[in-house]
């Protein structure tokens, strides 16, 4: 009688139904989640997150630690090569930018799938909010958004005390602390994400950045930052002939002193950081007074994803307000949360009044407006055009 | 007899197939890739790929990197080992030292390397003080755009090896009768050596040598943690256009791999022509008949750096294993700290050890069906070119075009592909290791087992696999160890889905925790020594067991 019941209520709502199916096929599952393994935290973060959907869902996540996320699209891309359309190696990509535009026009990607998600509705979706547009690239519900991003700079407060306001700044700065300032290589996201946030403040029109990218705004707009760039490189880290190969990379540098300034997508990596002992408890985060890039992270699943219901389970699962309160909480992850504050009931957001704070750990009205990020094509131009600008 | 030839035939049948075939499928498909053509892509053929990968920025520079690099290293290697092995040779129980320290894998040895040269490394910490440094002084180490760091961490890994080979070359001959008679002419003991017994034992270096040179110009995880970045290395070059989204690049990055094999072959050509100079200033330098001055110190102090450099590296990775906060300029970090510890993926090394123990074991059970089949065919099974060539290749020159010609194969990238892959490059060492000792078997033991009618199958069961315990173990230890040390196989065959110790550590290398990176070097540089530390204590430990059965007999 009661199955019956159940039966004729999910059957009155058929996404319901769906995800039942969707739980029902995940059980037994062991997802392959492909995802830079070059923090330990969230590594720690998603080992935790398996031991959670074993035991609520019976899914069990195999992080794959990638050193670059374009490994996992590589191998995608290698599969449907050889006409591997199902039984996939790769489940789940934390993606975004370049390589989410690559796999979507490739037709690389399961979906759209997000609305499916029941933990979709504590989410904005409207069609022009930051979980819908993923560098100006239409998200279109085929990448599942779990982390949020947005660019800030860290320094050393005992040892440059003194930071500059804007990004034309930076130049100064480095003639009065030569070698003390550098950025990861843009071959790197991060490097590439540090030309970006200097060319939406120093090009002539920001609006033109929203658009695909084109020889003759590339031009135009990019001018101004090769000028300031060949001014700021001969006074950074290594004269400009060598670049930390990631925002990592450069955190070690800044703990070892060689340099007084890093730079990442996460206001609470630094405070992180200091908690785990690995940066000094000096260090401070600070943005340019205009304000910085951001985006959020997302997951998405490719086309031929063997685990695909569980995949979904835990896209579902990372959206959760208490899987989320746990990811902001700064002695987990520290990751700003990607739900939307109006969507959360009472006891969901206590779960967030309740996190603990750190001196390092600024608040989010602290940060100045978030830019938009240049159409993901710009970025690609960028890193291109940097190469051969400084190739020896 | 016909048996024996038709089991001669199959062996080589089937080394051919696990052997052979994949080298030859995975460079075929890369040479076919550089074309432009890729499995289940297609694509049509031309020289496009190689056009646009001597396009790339900085590409001239990367080719000269990695000559500048690889023939630096192989050349300064193999001036140190002269001497060295000239020093070491009338010193007992010189193999022990060294093939441990040949065990550690580059990958551990260049994180530990990294970290004491760093500017605010162990040498720049000891500077400070007294020079009174407050920031770590801004000297480009590791990473340097000459590839200095880069050169003295193969330099490290290169010698012990030289060496290993020297004494091995040395061992027939009466060393200590030939040094009388140079010294009695005159000579300072190193010119006996370095003039009058190298240039005799040469010939036996020439093939060590060329493997030595073509791995100095094709190593990635020690390009990765201590070469230049910008540009790298020709070969970090091709990994990361194989790594990146877009499936094009992986025709220029197949191209430079060819260019790479054409950049190899060219030096071992260049090489081979410099043999005769060299040969003919050598005897020149003889005639001339200069007896030279003895230099009691200086080899000592070099064997002291060649050692102790390394030794130093793994203290420092143990250091920061267990370091807390650790700011510049202090000595000694605050601490212990075992939060790292508490860290580790237990299971990665799990993966280590279960693909070290199955790949070593298949490369044993191969190494001693060919030595058997030899002795039962009476005659060479004439492999040395199949042995030889996976250590002369670039395994970037062929693992790529493996990988996806296991995948059009049906064999998945997983732990299948990383065994198969590995067994390329244990599979030598594990031969090479046992042919000596075996074909050195007392054939009086083996006519008497004959004689009381053994057959073949007790005698190898009986007599000559426990005569050789102790060189199996030694040659099982020397697979295991290659097996722990390989990167590209398990990066490239594995996907992604087989995390090793040194992927890990060469993935955390370019992290931000440089504790957590030590704690996976340092398990990764123990690892191997836990199986030579085997291979010597378990076959005395039976022979004490043997013994005291005997007793109570």
């Amino acid at each position: 009688m009661r199955l019956l019941l159940a039966a004729l209520l999910l059957g009155a709502s058929p996404a319901l139904a769906d995800w039942s199916d969707t739980l029902a096929e995940a059980r037994g599952q062991t997802v392959y989640w492909h995802a830079w393994g070059g923090d330990p935290r969230t590594n720690d973060f998603i080992a935790w997150a398996s031991t959670q959907t074993e035991a609520r869902y019976g899914v069990t996540i195999e992080q794959v630690k990638l050193t670059d996320t374009a490994e996992a699209v590589a191998r995608v891309l290698a599969e449907q090569a050889a006409g591997q359309d199902t039984g996939g190696a790769v489940d789940l990509i934390w993606i975004n930018g370049p390589n989410f535009l690559a796999m979507k026009e490739a037709g690389l990607l399961h979906g759209p799938f997000v609305a499916d998600l029941p933990n979709a509705r504590f989410v904005d979706l409207g069609p022009d909010a930051p979980a819908s547009v993923d560098f100006t690239v239409p998200v279109e519900g085929y990448e599942s958004p779990w982390r949020l991003a947005k660019f800030v700079f860290a320094h050393d407060a005992a040892r440059a005390p003194e930071v500059p306001a804007t990004m034309a700044g930076f130049v100064d700065w480095a003639a009065a602390h030569p070698g003390r300032m550098t950025h990861p290589n843009p071959a790197n996201f991060m490097g590439a994400s540090f030309l970006k946030q200097a060319l939406v403040e120093l090009a002539p029109d920001p609006a033109v950045l929203a658009q695909p990218v084109t020889d003759a705004a590339f031009a135009a707009q990019t001018a101004p930052l090769w000028a300031w760039y060949d001014a700021l490189r001969p006074n950074l880290w290594r004269q400009g002939t060598a670049f930390p190969e990631n925002e990592s990379v450069q955190a070690q540098l800044l703990a070892d002193g060689e340099v007084d300034v890093a730079m990442f997508f996460d206001p609470a990596a630094p405070a992180a950081l200091i908690e785990q002992g690995i940066l000094p408890d000096t260090v401070r985060v600070f943005t340019p007074e205009a304000g910085s890039i951001g985006n959020i992270s997302f997951v998405a699943i490719p086309f031929n994803a063997a685990h695909r219901a569980g995949a979904e389970v835990v896209a579902d699962f990372l959206l959760d307000p208490a899987t989320q309160a746990h990811m902001q909480d700064v002695t987990v992850l520290g990751s700003y949360s990607v739900l939307d504050p109006a969507r959360l009931d009472a006891d969901a957001q206590a779960l967030f009044d309740a996190l603990p704070s750190a001196p390092a750990l600024p608040a989010l009205a602290d940060l100045g407006p978030t830019l938009p990020e240049p159409h993901a094509s710009w970025m690609t131009r960028l890193t291109a055009e940097w190469a051969a600008r400084t190739a020896p | 007899m016909g048996g024996a030839h038709r089991a001669v035939t199959g062996l080589r049948v089937a080394l051919l197939l696990l052997i052979g075939a994949p080298v030859g499928l995975g460079a075929g498909l890369t040479a076919l890739a550089a074309l432009g053509w890729q499995p289940g892509l297609g694509g049509d053929l031309s020289l496009a790929g190689f056009a646009q990968a001597l396009a790339l920025p900085g590409i001239g520079r990367s080719l000269w990197l990695t000559l500048l690099t690889g023939l630096g290293a192989t050349l300064i290697a193999l001036a140190l080992s002269v001497p060295l092995s000239g020093w070491l040779i009338g010193r007992a129980g010189a193999a022990r030292v060294l093939a441990p320290l040949l065990a550690v894998p580059h990958a551990a040895l260049a994180l530990g390397l990294a970290f004491l040269l760093a500017p605010s490394g162990w040498i720049a910490r000891l500077l400070a003080m007294p020079l009174g440094w407050s920031v770590p002084p801004a000297w480009p180490l590791p990473g340097d755009p000459w590839g200095g760091a880069l050169i003295v961490g193969l330099v490290l890994k290169e010698v012990p090896f030289l060496l290993l080979v020297t004494l091995a070359a040395a061992a027939p001959r009466d060393i200590a009768a030939e040094m009388a008679v140079g010294r009695s002419l005159g000579y300072a003991p190193g010119r006996v050596w370095a003039r009058l017994i190298w240039p005799q034992l040469y010939p036996a270096l020439r093939l060590p040598l060329f493997i030595t040179l073509s791995f100095a110009l094709s190593v990635v995880d020690m390009a990765l943690i201590l070469g230049p970045s910008h540009p790298p290395t020709l070969v970090v070059q091709i990994l990361r256009l194989l790594m990146a989204p877009d499936l094009a690049l992986r025709v220029p990055a197949s191209a430079l791999a060819l260019v790479l094999l054409g950049l190899i072959a060219g030096v071992v050509a260049l090489w081979i022509g410099a043999e005769r100079g060299v040969a003919s200033l050598g005897r020149h330098m003889v005639r001339a008949g200069r007896r030279g001055r003895a230099w009691p110190g200086c080899a000592a102090a070099g064997a002291a750096l060649g050692a102790g450099l390394p030794l130093l590296a793994l203290a420092g990775l143990a250091l920061w294993s267990v370091a807390g906060r650790w700011t510049f300029p202090q000595l000694w970090p605050e601490g212990p700290s075992l939060a790292r510890w508490g860290r580790v993926d237990w299971s990665v090394l799990g993966t280590t050890l279960g693909l070290g123990v199955v790949v070593t074991a298949l490369a044993l059970a191969l190494a001693v069906a060919v030595l058997e089949a030899e002795d039962r065919a009476r005659r060479p099974l004439r492999i040395g070119a199949l042995i030889v060539l996976p250590l002369l290749l670039p395994q970037i020159g062929f693992l790529q075009g493996l990988t996806s010609g296991f995948l059009v194969l049906g064999l998945p990238p997983g732990p299948g592909a990383v065994i198969w892959a590995e067994l390329l490059f244990v599979f030598p060492y594990v031969l090479l290791a046992l042919a000596g000792p075996w074909r050195a078997l007392d054939p009086a033991h083996l006519r008497a087992a004959a004689g009381l009618g053994a057959g073949p199958w007790r005698v190898l069961g009986r007599i000559k696999l426990p005569l050789l315990q102790r060189p199996l173990m030694a040659a099982a230890a020397i697979g295991f160890a290659v097996s722990a040390a390989q990167y590209l196989a398990v990066l490239l065959p594995g996907a992604g889905r087989v995390a090793v110790l040194a992927t890990e550590a060469v993935t955390l290398s370019s992290g931000a925790d440089r504790r957590l990176a030590a704690v996976y070097g340092l398990l990764l540089a123990l690892l191997p020594l836990l199986g030579f530390a085997a291979a010597l204590v378990v076959p005395d430990w039976q022979a004490r067991d043997r013994r005291g059965a005997g007793d109570g007999a």
